[in-house]
């Protein structure tokens, strides 16, 4: 029985998705949803910053909607959005053919390698607010960079141990190329013909135009700071709250303080677009958050997830 | 002679750290054979994106034998002295040793211990872990599961496999064997990532290196780079363009492939609107491709040349169409920068410069080009230029750091703003100070020639040098993280090739003035600060003021005023420092300069160059020579008299002694009289060829002198005036240069 749609992903943006979610899940990858909540890249999902932290073996692989306050252009230029997709996967330790399975995705998403000159161009990565670092490369396909490839070797302030691998597909430039558009908002989105085609445009092209008008000129500044404030003192107090009552305790609530990590992140993205935050404060800011970070990571490496069992 | 052959494969290494990767892996491999008494014909290192190759020509196959004689104790010493010698020397019993005899001491034992040279192979197993181990890569990582554990390797990517083989050529190498972080190395190596996937089993270099080329891998670096730069000209003659020749880039594209494929794309005419250096910056930068130009025109055409590391299936039309398509959307996005940054004028960018933070210490942008356009209008009649128009030229000269063009292409400052300026009709000089006030950058860059151009750019520099040192950030060792020595560099250019005469001291102390908070400005009194006289009051009063005036502001700026002006290692120290290093540079003489510099006063740098210049032809003439041998020859008669008399001869020489003495005697007072006038006259008009000129009449009554006239005298009257005539002699060269310092 044939599709009604074609789902190939050289034909549908969705069907892009179903082809690294396939490709990842049968390299024994957790299939995750995407986080439920404003981040500004996939690596702000727990099952990245936080899983990424301690010695227990941890692979995974999602969709995140990613806001860039800043990057919002009305809808009016072809490449830039203020929300756009990453498809994130995480490999912790890293196994060794990780670039050989990288490849073998590109493959599997339709890139003829044989036709394409793929590149690994040195790309240092650094979250500030996160206190993340590590080394690795933008991936270049016909000199445009679809992905970035990053062995952690920092997260939260602590050392990784092991070294996760982390990938980042730019998911709407992939499925431009894939797909041979030069506007974002010309996507097959749905793999459908005709009257049954939706687009990229379709489904996002109102969402960027109010969201640009709102990041730009509305959003309500005296409530973004108090929010930021808010966050910043809930996450304080939820780590005091779980933190363990004896020496070599147990911590008890990580997962909820780092949301008002991650809540702190994105009000300090949306101000900055709204400019009323100078450059000297900016720094501060970031700082601020980045502390926020390292305390949940110091906290989450006290959980069971973070290996504290393992290492008692 | 056996070879050895390395190669350390990883993942793909940063195009810019492989050249240096290679030097250092051939350095430290080489020293520590070296170290180990093990000598070699040749080596030579090799860098791709995916290994680093070393071959070693010429090695021995075992270290020199050594043999070494390690005398006892003598013949009838206690047991315990001899039990300690056959342990130390490694001996079973004493019929092992030689017993010898000394006259002097009798017979005594010693032991001869001949060691075997260690295999090279050996040696080679113990140095080449060591060095992959603390290889100086500038950022390295740790990876895989190995990384769990504390002291896992470090390399700039992941480290997946090494050769290493040590054999002549005649024979199949062996493997030097050791293990890395369980890397064993081997003899299996790969080609190029798609072209050539398979494993490849090597033996020795020579089919080391023509296996990787059958498997599509130009190990050499170099010959990559003549690849790129042969096939990239022809494909641009072919099509009637010219190739935009870019070292920097050409390197490290270089670095991005192992199998050079180049490709030529185009863009649309229109692009060609922007300006030709936003062409450039945007395709060099983002995509790493170079621009063309028609071929006997500086005009761009509207096409690229990429370099892939691809021969693909479709002879690249699918890699030439992607990348036209990002450079297309580069383009769209520079030309939508170009539109935008026109429609705003510089002026009214000036108020974003006061949000941007120069320095933590230092204030804004907005109060930097406030200092940098009033010292601008300050110097601009020291250099011929219109104040007004310095002074505007200074203002503007920041604005194009806030455009987007700039924001996106920081390598276009300057540049654009002198663009944005023209077009919104600024005077040419204004619009060209735009761009010329951050020149010269470096040792080779040309100096501005229009006076406005100077002025900014002495203003911008000067006002950086004293703000750092202010604050005490100066340059030490190889760190000088803001360019302070290229800025001073710039300021003696500026001043010396332009030929002009500005006292530095002094303008540095114009800028540190224009810092200083105005009330203690009032309280330390200072009427007339744009003087000198001020400084050195200033400086002379600094301890006092401390105590009178004790807040945190005066605190804080004396404490400045001492690192610019006072402490060791101050600004004008580091200016004459560097002015030494430019002179010694440009091939003048370092003891002339110091001669120059042993003068007190040397602050005005043109006449500190016109005095080392004049010195030096004088002394290239026999006058000159002459000369400094007759004041040599009088300097140590003085010194050696004055030793033996515990006194100094400065007197002047009495007249009335000279008059009673023999005619060279006079000759030679006399011309000291008029030499010594001359001199200082033309010193005082800065003539110093005219001094030299002066001081050189000197010599024929100088030789006439030495060669007739015994200075050391039977009559101490006579013999201490004679002294004292040639200590005038000492001091009539002193106007011009402390000949003491001259050498050879």
């Amino acid at each position: 029985m044939s599709s009604p749609v074609d789902l190939s992903p050289k034909t549908s943006f969705q069907g892009l998705i179903l082809t690294l979610q396939q490709f990842w899940a049968a390299q024994g990858c957790v299939i995750l949803q995407p986080y439920d909540m404003e981040v500004g890249a996939g690596t702000f999902h727990p099952a990245t910053t936080l899983r990424a932290l301690g010695p227990k073996p941890w692979k995974a692989a999602y969709v995140q909607p990613s806001r860039r306050p800043k990057d919002g252009r009305y809808g009016e230029n072809p490449n830039r959005l203020q929300h756009y997709y990453q498809f994130q996967v995480i490999l912790k330790p890293n196994p060794e053919n990780l670039q050989e399975l990288y490849l073998a995705s590109l493959a599997a998403i339709g890139v003829d390698l044989g036709l394409h000159d793929i590149r690994f161009v040195e790309d240092d990565w650094e979250s500030p607010t996160l206190g993340a670092w590590g080394l690795g490369w933008e991936c270049w396909c016909d000199g445009m960079e679809v992905s970035q490839f990053t062995y952690f070797q920092q997260v939260a302030g602590f050392e990784c141990a092991p070294v996760a691998g982390e990938l980042t597909y730019g998911l709407e430039r992939l499925a431009m190329y894939v797909q041979g558009v030069e506007n974002v908002y010309d996507l097959n989105f749905n793999g459908g013909e005709g009257a049954d085609r939706v687009s990229y445009g379709d489904v996002f092209l109102q969402a960027e135009q109010e969201y640009s008008r709102h990041n730009f000129e509305a959003a309500d500044t005296a409530m973004l700071f108090r929010h930021f404030a808010d966050a910043e003192a809930a996450c304080r107090s939820y780590l005091a709250a779980g933190a363990p009552a004896e020496e070599g305790g147990r911590h008890r609530m990580v997962q909820p303080a780092y949301d008002q990590c991650i809540k702190a992140s994105h009000v300090f993205n949306l101000l900055d677009a709204r400019g009323v935050i100078s450059v000297t404060e900016r720094q501060s800011y970031i700082l601020r958050v980045r502390e926020l970070a390292k305390a949940c990571g110091g906290a989450w490496l006290l959980t069971e997830a973070g290996g504290a069992a393992l290492a008692a | 002679m056996p070879d050895l052959l390395l190669e350390l494969r990883s993942e793909e290494i940063p195009a810019r750290m492989q050249r240096r990767a290679a030097d250092d892996l051939k350095k430290l491999v080489t020293d520590a054979l070296v170290e180990r008494g093990f000598l070699y014909e040749g080596a030579k290192a090799f860098a791709t994106p995916r290994r680093l190759a070393l071959h070693i020509a010429g090695l021995p196959a075992r270290g020199e034998a050594v043999r070494e004689e390690r005398r006892g104790p003598r013949v009838g010493a206690p047991e315990a002295a001899v039990q300690g010698f056959l342990k130390s020397a490694g001996l079973d019993s004493l019929d092992q040793a030689k017993t010898v005899t000394d006259p002097k001491k009798g017979e005594f034992y010693l032991a001869v211990i001949e060691r075997e040279g260690r295999p090279t192979l050996d040696v080679l197993a113990e140095i080449l872990p060591q060095v992959i181990r603390a290889f100086p890569w500038p950022k390295s990582m740790r990876w895989g599961a190995a990384s769990a554990k504390p002291g896992a390797l470090r390399w700039v990517r992941p480290l997946q496999s090494i050769v290493a083989t040590f054999g002549p050529e005649t024979e199949t190498p062996d493997v030097v064997a050791f293990s890395v972080d369980g890397i064993e190395a081997g003899t299996t190596t790969y080609g190029h990532r798609f072209l050539a996937p398979g494993a490849i089993e090597v033996k020795r270099f020579d089919d080391y290196i023509q296996s990787l080329e059958r498997a599509k891998v130009v190990l050499d670096p170099d010959r990559r780079k003549d690849i790129i730069l042969h096939d990239a000209r022809d494909l641009a003659f072919a099509r009637g363009l010219e190739l935009v020749e870019d070292e920097g880039l050409l390197e490290e594209v270089a670095g991005l492939v192992e199998w050079p494929v180049v490709l030529m794309g185009s863009f649309d005419e229109s692009f060609l609107d922007i300006p030709a250096e936003a062409v450039r910056a945007t395709i060099r930068a983002n995509q790493k491709c170079f621009v063309l130009r028609r071929s006997g025109s500086e005009a761009l055409a509207p096409a690229f040349i990429l370099v892939s590391n691809l021969v693909a299936s479709d002879g690249g039309a699918a890699i030439v169409a992607g990348n036209e398509r990002v450079v297309r959307a580069r383009l769209s996005d520079a030309k939508f920068f170009w539109e935008t940054d026109k429609a705003t004028r510089l002026e009214d960018r000036l108020p974003k410069l006061d949000s941007i933070v120069f320095h933590e210490k230092l204030g804004t942008q907005g109060e930097r080009v406030a200092r940098i356009a009033a010292l601008a209008r300050e110097i601009a009649p020291l250099v011929g230029a219109d104040p007004d128009l310095a002074e505007r030229a200074a203002r503007l000269a920041k604005a194009d750091l806030v455009t987007e063009m700039v924001g996106e292409f920081p390598e276009l400052q300057g540049l654009m703003g002198r663009k944005y300026a023209a077009l919104q009709g600024e005077h040419p000089s204004v619009a060209a100070a735009i761009e010329e006030h951050y020149k010269p950058l470096g040792p080779s860059d040309r100096v501005p020639t229009d006076p406005v151009s100077i002025a900014v750019a002495l203003a911008d520099k000067l006002d950086t040098l004293v703000g750092f040192w202010a604050i005490d950030e100066k340059p030490t060792g190889s760190k000088d993280p803001y360019a302070l020595r290229r800025a001073a560099l710039g300021v003696l250019r500026l001043n010396i090739e332009s030929r002009l005469k500005i006292n530095i001291s002094d303008l540095l102390w114009r800028n540190y003035i224009s810092r200083i908070d105005k009330h203690v400005l009032e309280m330390i009194s200072v009427s007339d600060v744009f003087s000198r006289e001020h400084m050195s009051n200033f400086s002379s009063q600094v301890e006092d003021i401390q105590y009178k005036i004790d807040t945190i502001q005066t605190r804080h700026e004396i404490n400045a005023f001492r690192h610019v002006f006072m402490n060791d290692g101050n600004l004008l120290s580091f200016v004459i420092d560097r002015l030494k290093i430019y002179l010694r540079d440009q091939g003048a003489r370092h003891d002339l300069i110091d001669a120059v510099f042993a003068l007190p006063g040397q602050d005005d740098l043109l006449m500190v160059v016109r005095r080392v210049e004049a010195l030096g032809g004088f002394l290239d003439t026999e006058d000159g020579r002459n000369l400094l041998a007759g004041y040599r020859r009088a300097a140590n008669i003085l010194r050696i008299e004055e030793k033996k008399d515990g006194r100094a001869y400065d007197a002047a020489p009495d007249p009335a002694l000279i008059a009673q003495g023999v005619p060279e005697e006079r000759a030679l007072a006399e011309a000291l009289d008029r030499a010594t006038r001359d001199a200082t006259e033309a010193v005082s008009r800065e003539d110093f060829a005219g001094a030299m000129r002066a001081l050189s009449t000197l010599r024929v009554p100088v030789d006439a002198f030495f060669d007739k006239v015994t200075v050391n005298a039977d009559d101490p009257a006579l013999r201490a005036n004679r002294l004292s005539l040639l200590n005038a002699l000492r001091a009539a060269t002193r106007p011009v240069a402390d000949f003491s310092r001259i050498e050879g």
